[in-house]
């Protein structure tokens, strides 16, 4: 049974605007987002494009900022960080996994996981051990010496994934992580961000486009022209 | 943090072997030039220096006139006579050996080859004075310094143009059309600063004065000091005997020179060490070529890269340490093509050293000093590829294809 939603949420967006460029070539991407997102929920971002989802999940990942609106992640105002700080708190909490893998080319599984370890300062006994015990996570633990070049798109993402939760973060953010992949890799991804999910306790957040993809969630958030259209909660009794 | 910067560092060159090789070889070949220029230079002035005071340590020469091809008009100050060399020799305190000499050239013949060198005209003395040991036969006689004998020493370069391989020792040459008898040969000295010192015939000074020069003139002195006396003090109490000798009037310019072999010596390494600077600084403009050389692929890697650091910055990475990693990059490169460089240099200077006849010397400053140039090549030309890694957006770099 999935673990009861309560407490604080973990990111709250109040009145969150995003204009991009100035003057009469100005574009609001973001109209007023006002969204709460719970602590070990499971949530699908879904919408047309330029709908303003990809604007809201680069704001949620800490890598760009509001325009106007607060953005508060564990009670901290995100949006009066500067660059350096969300860069640390990206490293502290946060864990990203993109439609296009996004794995450094020539560069072993291990190493790749190892990598976010590295800004954090571990030792190479710890890298290496927490590497190893996320590359086995996600089922490629006999993998760990080969590179992007000699992996498939599914094991790519799971490497991904590897190296997105190896710091054991408490939310993972994920772009379309299945939209490379064909429907059996996609619904391997999926069954492992649920356990994920589930098991781990780590906050899920992803987008998609693919209404299967999306049932994998508990909560589906849809967008629609720079404003959330609607929450759909699907957990069932 | 600087560990961690190194190790990214480390696995990006590594990555990257052709791509890193290329960028450093400006800095290689760069730092092996300097280094190779200032070795052979050292050596070289160290060989000119080891000649000099082969010459004999400690040698003065004594001249007519003032300095060396001072021209112009007057009457042309007269040459020393036998009566100097006599009383040099026995008024002079602190003379290990003196020797007079007299100078002419000329075509020497034997067989059907001849060869055109200098003939020296000097006693036995001359020998000492220069510290110059016979190969093979023997020096003159006195009986034949007193007779002037028509007997001839010749140096190497005179030996293998004549002769060939025979052995030269006891047969007879003709001299400027005078037959003359081989008695000894003399050991290489190699080229000095004077041009060939082994192109050269020596003779009794009595018979080339007899039957070249025309008279009994000697054009010049050659005093060794004794060790145990100071040089300079010689050389004064010389310059005050030739100058009662030769009747200079007081407060008048000295018509004769007296040159310390040291004096030349530190004229000439002088030169070589103002040519090697400037060689050595040609050189320095290619390590400076070698810079630009880093930061340009420093740059194209930083585009080509984007990706990979809008990856790192996702993941979190500070700007910081992004600018670290490619300036330390950029460091490592250029210290690795500095090490490459001075081994290469090393191995230069051991191959040409022999072929330049010079000797090999080592200089830690140099090889030091070339290295911590190159690190600082890299300090500087990858600041700027690096500040510009570190100034990128993490959405945009993760976007770029």
């Amino acid at each position: 049974m999935a673990p009861s939603l309560s407490g604080d949420p973990i990111i709250s967006l109040r009145g969150v605007t995003k204009v991009y460029g100035s003057g009469p070539t100005a574009f609001q991407a973001l109209k007023g987002i006002d969204l709460d997102i719970a602590q070990g929920d499971f949530v699908a971002v879904m919408g047309p494009s330029g709908s303003g989802k990809s604007t809201t999940m680069n704001i949620l990942g800490c890598l760009d900022v509001p325009s106007a609106g607060e953005f508060l992640f564990k009670g901290r105002h995100v949006e009066k960080l500067d660059r350096d700080q969300r860069a640390l708190l990206r490293r502290r909490y946060l864990g990203f996994v993109f439609q296009g893998f996004n794995l450094l080319s020539r560069t072993t599984a291990l190493e790749n996981v190892e990598l976010p370890l590295l800004y954090r300062g571990e030792d190479g006994k710890t890298r290496y051990q927490s590497g190893m015990a996320a590359l086995d996570k996600v089922g490629l633990k006999d993998w760990w010496d080969h590179t992007p070049a000699e992996l498939s798109g599914g094991q790519q993402q799971r490497v991904a994934i590897a190296r997105a939760i190896v710091t054991q973060p408490d939310v993972l953010l994920a772009d379309e992580p299945t939209g490379n992949l064909d429907s059996e890799r996609s619904i391997e991804i999926m069954e492992l961000l649920t356990d994920l999910n589930r098991n781990s306790g780590i906050t899920v957040l992803m987008v998609t486009h693919e209404p299967d993809m999306a049932a994998f969630a508990r909560t589906i958030v849809h967008f629609k022209d720079g404003l959330v259209d609607g929450i759909e909660n699907r957990v069932k009794a | 943090m600087l560990g961690t910067t190194v190790i990214l560092a480390l696995r990006a060159i590594n990555r990257h072997k052709l791509r890193s090789f290329l960028t450093t070889l400006g800095i290689i070949i760069g730092v092996a030039a300097v280094v190779t220029m200032v070795t052979l230079g050292n050596g070289a002035t160290a060989a000119v220096r080891e000649q000099i005071s082969s010459l004999g340590a400690n040698v003065l020469q004594l001249r007519p006139g003032q300095g060396f091809g001072r021209g112009g008009g007057g009457p042309r100050p007269p040459d020393f006579k036998p009566q100097d060399l006599t009383a040099i020799e026995n008024q002079l305190t602190g003379v290990r050996a003196v020797a007079p000499m007299v100078q002419s050239s000329g075509t020497a013949i034997y067989e059907g080859s001849n060869w055109s060198t200098t003939v020296y005209g000097t006693t036995a003395a001359y020998f000492e004075v220069q510290s110059w040991k016979a190969d093979t036969g023997r020096l003159f006689m006195p009986e034949e310094e007193e007779a002037g004998k028509p007997v001839c020493i010749i140096g190497n370069t005179v030996r293998t143009n004549l002769f060939q391989g025979n052995d030269p020792v006891g047969k007879r040459m003709r001299i400027k059309g005078v037959s003359c008898q081989v008695i000894g040969t003399l050991a290489t000295r190699g080229q000095g600063g004077f041009g060939d010192q082994d192109d050269v015939v020596v003779m009794p000074i009595k018979f080339v004065q007899r039957r070249f020069t025309g008279d009994r003139d000697i054009s010049q002195i050659l005093v060794a000091v004794d060790d145990a006396y100071d040089t300079g003090t010689v050389q004064a109490s010389l310059e005050e005997l030739m100058r009662e000798r030769r009747k200079v009037k007081p407060g008048a310019e000295d018509n004769f020179n007296v040159f310390d072999t040291k004096q030349i010596s530190d004229t000439l390494t002088g030169t070589t060490t103002i040519l090697t600077q400037i060689v050595a600084a040609v050189a320095a403009i290619s390590l400076l070529v070698g810079g630009i050389g880093i930061m340009n692929i420093m740059l194209v890697s930083v585009t080509e890269r984007t990706r990979e650091i809008g990856i790192r910055l996702a993941i979190g990475a500070v700007a910081r340490e992004v600018l670290m990693q490619f300036l330390v990059e950029a460091i490592v490169l250029s210290c690795l093509g500095g090490l490459i460089g001075l081994f290469l240099a090393l191995i230069a200077s051991v191959a040409i050293a022999p072929l330049m006849q010079v000797p090999f010397i080592f200089d830690i400053k140099v090889n030091l000093i070339a290295f911590l140039f190159s690190a600082a090549i890299g300090v500087v030309f990858g600041y700027f590829p690096a500040r510009r890694a570190a100034a990128l957006n993490p959405i945009d770099a993760l976007r770029h294809e």
